[in-house]
C-alpha cells in the first residue's frame, strides 16, 4: 500500500515536435523533501519535460504523476500542492502586481489571499506591488513568479531557470529562498542550465541532453567518477608539457599558470614521472585532482568525450548513467 | 495500482485543495477586461453612433432633413432612435463588437504566455473555457444593450417619450415600445453571440488575435458576399447575416415570431458546433505558447 506517493514520477515520457525528439524517454524520480536539479544546455529538453510534469503540453507517450496523480487525466486536482512556472513567469500587464497575485489566490481557490502581502515581501516587491506588472523589470517578473508559486502553499515547488535575469544579490537570494524552502520540507525541482546554479542546492540532478538523461543521481557521485585528473608542478614546466606531449596516454594538457593541468590513468600518469626523471625535470608536485563538475557537464552534454572516457558512475538510486 | 494512489490515503488528504467556482474564473474574467484599453473601445464603437446621431439630427434640424422611412418618426418620438440605431448597427458594426472582444479573449493569453500561468493554479481547462466564452458574451451583450441605452436616453432627451410607429406602420404606446425595444436588443443578441461564439473558436484555433478578430468579422463579410450573390437566394435564410436582422419581426403588428424562432435554431447550428469544436480543442491543446 502507497501511504505516500512520491512528488515526482515520470515513466517514458516523449514529447515530439514534427521530426524533432524534444523528449526522448525520460524516466524522473524526485522524491518528497529533495531539491532536485534538473540540468542540461539550451534546447535539451527541460522546459518542455516541465510543462509534461504540469499538464500544460501533452506527452506523446509517456506518464506523469505528481503525488501519484496524472495531471493529464485529472486536471487541476493533480497540482493540488504543486506550484511553479515554466519559462519566463507571465502576468497580465495591465493588472499591478498585487491584483496579479490576488486573482492568483482566487483561481487557487480563495483562502490565501491574506498570504499576498506575505509573498510580496518575501520577494522583495511590496514597494513595487501597485505597478502595473507591465511596467516591471525582468528580474521583477521573475520575483513576482516566486511569489505567486508560494501563494500556493505548494509542497512542490516546479521551477524552470529560476534565477534567468536576475542579478547576483538576487541569485543570491533565490538560492537561500530555496535552500529555507528545503528545509522547510517542500520539494523543489528546478530546471537550470549552470551547473554552478545548481552545485549548491541540489541533492540529486538528472543532466538532460538532446531529450535524454545522460545522468540521474548525486552531484557528489559524478564528480568522483572522474578521478583521473592530475595537477604537475616541476622545475622546468615548459619542458615538462613537451615530455607531457610526447608522452602515451596524456590527454587534455593545459599549461594554466605556474602548473600543467593533465588527465591519465594512473599507470600513464606513473610513466610521465619517471618520463620526467629521466630528462631532468625535478617533480615538485604531481597530485589527482578532482575535474571540475564544469567539465564533466560539458562532457556529458556536449558530448566531448570521444568514448573512451565513460563516467563510470556508481549510480544506486537508477542505473542510468550512460555515455 | 493508481487506484491505490487515487484511493485517498491519509497524506493525499491534506494536500486537497479548494479549487475555485467557474463564477470567481468568470469574475475575474470581467475584471480582466474591464482593465484593459480595448474593451472600452468596442464599447465606443456602440454608443458614438446613436450619439453623433442626435447631435447632428439636433442640429441640422430643418428644410434639408434626411427622406427615409424614419425621417419624420424620428422627431415624433424619442423611441425611434434606439430602432433605427439598431437598424444601422446590426448589419455590422455589433457584429464586429462582439468579434473584437470574443476573438481576443483566448488568443491574447497565449500570446502573452498567461494562459500557462492561470492554468497552473487549481482551475480545470473547462471552467476557464466557460468563463471566458460567457465573459466573450456579456460582454457582446454590454456593448449591445450600452448602446441601446444611449440610443434611447438621448433620442426621449431630444424629441420625447412619445407613442411609436412600427414597422408595419401601426401605433404602439411609449411604454410598450420601450418594451419592443428592450426585446429587439435581446433578440439581436442570438445571432451576436453567434458571431462571439466562432469569435471564440477562431481565437482557440489560430491563437492570434488579431488573425481571430479578422476571422470572425472575415465570417460576416463573406456571407454578405454570398447574399449579394445571385442564384443563392435558396440559402439566404440560412445564413448568420440574416439572422441580424430577425429582431425586426418584434417591431411589426401582430408580432411577426417566425424570423425569430428560425434565427434562434439557425444561430445554434453555427453557435454550439462552434463552441463545442474550441472546447475540445481548448482543453488539449499545447499550452506552451510563450
Ligand atoms: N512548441 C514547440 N514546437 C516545436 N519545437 C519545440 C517546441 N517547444 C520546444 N521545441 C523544441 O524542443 C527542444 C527542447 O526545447 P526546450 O524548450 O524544452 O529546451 P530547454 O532545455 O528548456 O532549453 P533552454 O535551456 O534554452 O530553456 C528544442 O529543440 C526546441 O526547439
Ligand atoms: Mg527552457
Amino acid at each position: 500500500m502507497v501511504l505516500t506517493a512520491p512528488p515526482v514520477k515520470a515513466r517514458g515520457l516523449v514529447k515530439r515536435y514534427k521530426d524533432l525528439l524534444a523528449v526522448d524517454q525520460i524516466d524522473l524520480n524526485v522524491n518528497a523533501g529533495e531539491v532536485y536539479g534538473f540540468l542540461g544546455p539550451n534546447g535539451a529538453g527541460k522546459t518542455t519535460t516541465l510543462r509534461m510534469l504540469l499538464g500544460l503540453i501533452m506527452p506523446t507517450a509517456g506518464r506523469v504523476e505528481l503525488f501519484g496523480r496524472d495531471p493529464i487525466r485529472e486536471g487541476a486536482r493533480a497540482l493540488d500542492g504543486v506550484a511553479g512556472f515554466v519559462e519566463a513567469p507571465r502576468f497580465y500587464p495591465y493588472l499591478s502586481g498585487r491584483k496579479n497575485l490576488q486573482m492568483m489566490a482566487a483561481l487557487d481557490g480563495g483562502g490565501r489571499s491574506e498570504r499576498v502581502d506575505e509573498v510580496l515581501a518575501l520577494v522583495d516587491l511590496t514597494d513595487a506591488a501597485e505597478k502595473r506588472a507591465g511596467a516591471y523589470s525582468h528580474g521583477m517578473g521573475q520575483r513576482l513568479g516566486i511569489a505567486a508559486a508560494l501563494l500556493r502553499g505548494p509542497e512542490l515547488l516546479i521551477l524552470d531557470e529560476p534565477a534567468t535575469g536576475l542579478d547576483p544579490a538576487g541569485i543570491r537570494d533565490m538560492r537561500v529562498l530555496i535552500r529555507r524552502l528545503a528545509r522547510e520540507g517542500i520539494t523543489v525541482l528546478l530546471s537550470s542550465h549552470q551547473l554552478a546554479e545548481v552545485q549548491e542546492i541540489c541533492d540529486r540532478v538528472a543532466i538532460v541532453r538532446s531529450g535524454k538523461v545522460v545522468y540521474e543521481g548525486p552531484l557528489a557521485d559524478l564528480r568522483g567518477a572522474s578521478g583521473q585528473s592530475y595537477r604537475l608542478h616541476t622545475s622546468d614546466d615548459l619542458h615538462a608539457a613537451d615530455i607531457a606531449r610526447a608522452a602515451t596516454g596524456i590527454h587534455r594538457l593545459v599549461v594554466a599558470g605556474p602548473e600543467l593541468r593533465f588527465q591519465a590513468s594512473e599507470a600513464d600518469a606513473g610513466a610521465l614521472s619517471l618520463a620526467l626523471g629521466h630528462a631532468g625535470v625535478a617533480i615538485y608536485t604531481m597530485a589527482p585532482t578532482l575535474a571540475s563538475l564544469e567539465d564533466l557537464f560539458f562532457e556529458l552534454t556536449e558530448g566531448t568525450a570521444t568514448g573512451n572516457r565513460q563516467p563510470a558512475v556508481d549510480v544506486t538510486s537508477t542505473p542510468k548513467a550512460t555515455q | 495500482m493508481s487506484h491505490a494512489a487515487t484511493a485517498a490515503p491519509p497524506a493525499q488528504g491534506t494536500r486537497r485543495r479548494r479549487h475555485p467556482s467557474t463564477l470567481t474564473v468568470l469574475r475575474w474574467e470581467l475584471r480582466k477586461l474591464i482593465s484593459q484599453k480595448r474593451t472600452y473601445l468596442g464599447l465606443a464603437l456602440g454608443a458614438i453612433p446613436p450619439l453623433i446621431f442626435v447631435v447632428f439630427w439636433n442640429f441640422h434640424e430643418g428644410p434639408d432633413r434626411h427622406g427615409g422611412i424614419f425621417a419624420t418618426e424620428i422627431t415624433q418620438s424619442g423611441l425611434a432612435t434606439p430602432v433605427l440605431m439598431l437598424l444601422f448597427e446590426s448589419a455590422f458594426l455589433l457584429p464586429l463588437i462582439a468579434a473584437l472582444v470574443s476573438g481576443d479573449i483566448v488568443a491574447t493569453e497565449d500570446s502573452n504566455g498567461t494562459l500557462k500561468t492561470i492554468l497552473t493554479r487549481s482551475v480545470d481547462r473547462g471552467q476557464v473555457f466557460a468563463a471566458k466564452t460567457f465573459a466573450a458574451m456579456v460582454y457582446a451583450a454590454t456593448a449591445v444593450f450600452g448602446a441601446a441605452a444611449i440610443a434611447t436616453i438621448a433620442g426621449v432627451a431630444s424629441w420625447g417619450f412619445h407613442h411609436v410607429v412600427t414597422l408595419s406602420d401601426t401605433v404602439v404606446s411609449a411604454p410598450e415600445g420601450l418594451l419592443l425595444i428592450v426585446a429587439a436588443n435581446v433578440f439581436v443578441l442570438i445571432p451576436l453571440l453567434t458571431v462571439a461564439s466562432i469569435g471564440v473558436l477562431l481565437s482557440t484555433v489560430t491563437r492570434n488575435s488579431a488573425a481571430a478578430v479578422v476571422g470572425a468579422i472575415g465570417v460576416v463579410i463573406v456571407l454578405y458576399i454570398v447574399t449579394a450573390i445571385p442564384g443563392l437566394e435558396s440559402i439566404h435564410p440560412y445564413l448568420l447575416t440574416e439572422q441580424l436582422q430577425a429582431w425586426q419581426g418584434l417591431m411589426r403588428t401582430p408580432t411577426d415570431w417566425a424570423p425569430i424562432t428560425h434565427s434562434a435554431w439557425v444561430c445554434a447550428l453555427y453557435a454550439l458546433p462552434s463552441l463545442f469544436a474550441a472546447y475540445l480543442v481548448f482543453v488539449r491543446r499545447d499550452v506552451a505558447g510563450d
